[in-house]
């Protein structure tokens, strides 16, 4: 089974502990994972945007970089979601519809492919787990509120086989931190004010730590931490999962 | 002609034809657990349930509760305030009702709401305008859902019917629930009990 | 309500009353909260959901036939049907029928149609005195503003406002603030103007074709008060709010309040299907741009909302933006995907005031698409020309800089360089993620970097 390691653009650029530990991670967990060196972004900040038209190239480049690989894993919900519902080429249409098939986010890589039910991790702290809506409502990585459904959450599946972590419970699970791609600065006073109000959740209950499997929010979350001066440090959820 | 441009301009544009789904079949409960559920959600909507063994108790509630200057009004021939109506009354005459009670054709377990009809209500406004409304029920005739209580109606022919449940409210105001918006302050169900 | 203010501008106004902003979210959310509750007591809602999408699909498919059907069905009960191509037709239609009577005063239960057609200034203008009668609405229409959410007309007000305004217009002593004496007086108040109307309007939550008869729902009774003493009723309705049979009402009923503000139903719930004696009763079919949201394949299913304002009290955005910023008569998710086949040049900014997160779509009790419908409508208003130039060259250089792994590295060694070196490059007030956030922290290599080091 030979995996490509998708790392999204502002995690290359601004969070490689996420992705070192995600390699590090699945390399742990026995798989063949390669990272493609030319690979860039999903095309997701053009497409939200409105811009969709925009994003062949970024495509062309996605597709020339994991076509051949049996699956594709990623640190971040919100990506593997726009390549789900987005990835495109009029040119290689068939390996576009693959790619589409075949790319996870690292936690349902973990809990259903891999099927992971002990992860050998140990982390003694009080953590908040922030629901990112594209991986929760896109990608179903965990039941949601709205839904009159059987509770599940594969992230939580996963958290729960850490030593020694606790998990907080929020008092509003599943909202949105406002970090919406360029939404964060095209609608910058609601962004802000959504940020602030879903920190303040996780600080009211007591985290140390915030994860999620996403890291975009988590920026946007410790954005807002980092103003407060507080001592609150947000994580990936691969940096807990890989903590000795 | 608007109507000949608005429909061709829907003809055009609406999608291939799409069937309707199957209707609903739920198990349904039966018997005491209806009317327990039924007198649940009227207390949990803001209404009142009594119970009553024949339908003259009402005269008997009506008595404790309104005074002797106070006008009640009803179409059912076995209470003492029985109204006749002709059909032609001017309903603003009706402003100052305190009290009308009503026979209703069933009532709904799953939300405390009762259907009544034009035929039974002496004139459409009266269980609006009235301060206080009452509401015959038979306990033989609760349905437990929205989906029986449609088969229950059929293809029943009225004017003008309506569910009603509970006193008419507001929470317009900061999300403060108060009753007696515009419609009824309060509503008594008069559960007639079965009498086995 | 035209303007060129934007959903970001109004959004800032109304963030610079955090407490408030705090206050009105929480409102919300308590509701969003209740409708959860009652929701998970039903243990067939996701198949009531399904159910009322597949009905609602259906009349999509068959309006053209629904409606004449519809329109037949209502003559033969003694009802008048009129039909009116958008705004301006239906506000004329109420007018002469009104003038044909010689009436010059009306009494009005909620209708989002009638706000969107700007029915009351219409109205006004030609000399016909408008009562809003549900509560929320006398008071936002006392206030001269526009209602703030399709349910809850006046959620953006507090007690102390509506205190104050009752003072000033129905005579309240000033201070007095209490809900229940408020919503005393106002009682009070539209009893005398109920009595004294001789034409009501009321909105219509549902027609079906089948009988012609239609089904207005409110928990004040003021439909019902409004329309049972007037002499002349007039029922204006969007030509989508039609369904097929009376049964398929039992669906809807079950969804419509329990997301809306989570009560199981609404206390009425009246099926007008004849006049009463002596009475006039009228039903004007709406379309205003309906017919051709219906031919956008993307965006016509935003014709299945019944109106339960689900989307708008669980819309993270909405909650801490409040109604007026959405500058349309319909506010929120549902508001920002119609809004746009009307005017996509003043309504281009609601489909980005979301950030996609997709709440909406999971309460709406329809199952319209709503996010996904933002993102595309995002798509069409960029492809229209509808976006700022410098968004556009933004978007361009992005796009040039992604391209290519060659030129992203450079931008992200760059970038990562400013960070570090000349933060006060980024970290100042032309920078609005800096507003109220702090940057993130440079690392001294990118993943690829590390990668190509550690990797061989």
């Amino acid at each position: 089974m030979k995996v490509g390691l998708f790392v999204p653009c502002y995690i290359d650029q601004f969070y490689p502990n996420a992705a070192i530990a995600t390699l590090n991670l699945l390399k742990k967990l026995g798989v063949d994972v390669y990272y493609p060196l030319n690979q860039t972004c999903c095309g997701q900040p053009m497409a939200n945007s409105g811009y969709e038209h925009l994003t062949k190239n970024c495509n062309s480049l996605f597709i020339q970089n994991f076509a051949g690989f049996d699956y594709i894993v990623s640190p971040s919900g919100s990506c593997v979601l726009h390549i789900k519902d987005h990835l495109h080429d009029d040119q290689r249409e068939q390996d576009a519809r693959n790619i589409r098939h075949k790319v996870y986010e690292l936690v349902e890589f973990l809990t259903d492919v891999l099927k992971v039910e002990n992860i050998t991790a140990s982390f003694p702290y009080k953590v908040g787990l922030h629901q990112s809506c594209h991986g929760q409502r896109g990608l179903h990585l965990s039941s949601m509120t709205e839904l009159v459904d059987v509770p599940f959450s594969k992230p939580m599946q996963l958290l729960n086989q850490v030593k020694g972590l606790e998990i907080i419970e929020l008092t509003r699970p599943d909202e949105c931190c406002g970090f919406g791609g360029t939404f964060c600065v095209a609608e910058e006073a609601v962004s802000a004010k959504m940020g602030k109000d879903r920190v303040e959740d996780h600080l009211m209950n007591g985290a140390e730590f915030i994860t999620a499997a996403d890291m975009s929010c988590l920026m946007h979350m410790e954005g807002i931490l980092k103003r407060k001066n507080s001592q609150v440090k947000v994580l990936h959820i691969a940096e807990i999962l890989n903590a000795e | 002609m608007s109507r000949a441009a608005i429909l061709s301009a829907i003809l055009n544009n609406q999608p291939k034809q799409i069937s309707l789904p199957k209707d609903l079949q739920f198990d349904l409960p039966a018997g005491a657990a209806v009317t327990e559920k039924f007198i649940q959600m009227v207390n949990l909507i803001g209404g009142r349930v009594v119970e009553i063994q024949r339908v003259e108790d009402i005269n008997l509630y009506a008595s404790e509760h309104f005074g002797a200057g106070e006008r009640l009004v009803t179409p059912i021939e076995e209470l003492d305030f029985y109204t006749p109506f002709t059909g032609e009354e001017l309903p603003h005459q009706f402003v100052n009702t305190e009290f009308a009670v009503f026979e209703t054709h069933f009532a709904v377990a799953e939300n405390g709401a009762v259907w009544i009809t034009e035929d039974r209500m002496g004139a459409r406004v009266l269980p609006f305008i009235c301060q206080h409304l009452g509401m015959l029920v038979s306990e033989e005739n609760i349905v437990s859902n929205m989906h029986e209580a449609y088969n229950w109606i059929g293809n029943a022919d009225y004017g003008f019917g309506t569910f009603i449940a509970g006193p008419s409210k507001t929470a317009d105001i900061e999300q403060s629930l108060v009753l007696g918006a515009h419609g009824a302050r309060s509503m008594t169900i008069f559960l007639l009990k079965n009498t086995f | 309500m035209s303007s060129s203010i934007k959903h970001p501008a109004l959004s800032d106004i109304f963030n610079k009353d955090e407490a408030r902003v705090n206050w009105h979210d929480d409102t919300l959310w308590w509701i969003r909260a209740k409708r959860d509750k009652v929701a998970h007591g039903i243990s067939e809602w996701e198949i009531l959901r399904e159910t009322a999408s597949q009905i609602k699909n259906n009349v999509l498919s068959n309006l053209h036939d629904y409606l004449m059907v519809f329109e037949a069905n209502a003559q033969t009960n003694g009802i008048k049907v009129h039909w009116a191509a958008n705004a301006e037709e239906h506000n004329k239609i109420v007018l002469s029928l009104l003038q044909s009577k010689g009436i010059n005063q009306m009494v009005k239960s909620k209708s989002m149609l009638t706000e969107e057609c700007h029915l009351n200034e219409y109205l006004e203008r030609n000399g016909v005195d408008v009562i809003d009668s549900d509560l929320g609405e006398r008071i936002v229409q006392l206030a001269k503003e526009p209602p703030s959410h399709i349910v809850l007309p006046c959620i953006h007000k507090k007690k102390g406002e509506i205190g104050q305004i009752f003072h000033e217009h129905l005579g309240t002593e000033a201070g007095v603030s209490d809900p229940q004496i408020l919503t005393e007086t106002a009682r009070i108040h539209l009893r005398e103007t109920f009595l004294t109307r001789r034409s009501a309007l009321t909105g219509v939550n549902f027609a079906i074709a089948e009988t012609g008869e239609f089904v207005v729902c409110t928990n004040e009774g003021n439909a019902d008060m409004g329309a049972h003493l007037a002499e002349i009723h007039i029922a204006s309705m969007g030509i989508e709010k039609l369904i097929p049979k009376k049964k398929h009402l039992s669906v809807f009923l079950r969804l419509l309040t329990r997301s809306a503000t989570g009560q199981p139903i609404t206390t009425y719930s009246s099926h007008f299907k004849k006049p009463r004696k002596g009475q006039e009763m009228h039903v004007i079919l709406v379309d205003n741009g309906r017919s051709v949201q219906l031919g956008r394949e993307d965006f016509r299913n935003s014709l299945k909302c019944i109106r339960c304002g689900a989307c708008m009290n669980t819309c993270p955005v909405y909650r801490r933006s409040g109604g007026h910023s959405y500058h349309y008569a319909i506010a929120g998710p549902i508001g920002a995907i119609l809004a746009p086949n009307l005017n996509m040049k003043e309504y281009s900014d609601l489909p980005f005031a979301s950030t996609l997160c997709g709440s909406c779509t999971n309460v709406c009790p329809v199952k319209i698409d709503i996010h996904d419908q933002l993102y595309k409508w995002r798509q069409v208003i960029v492809k229209g020309g509808y976006t700022s130039t410098a968004k556009t060259v933004a978007m361009k250089v992005m796009e040039f800089t992604l391209s290519s792994s060659t030129r992203f590295k450079l931008a992200g060694k760059i970038g990562r360089w400013t960070l570090k070196n000349a933060p006060f490059t980024v970290n100042n007030q032309l920078n609005l993620w800096f507003k109220n956030r702090e940057m993130p922290e440079a690392p001294k290599e990118s993943f690829s970097e590390w990668y190509k080091k550690n990797n061989k």
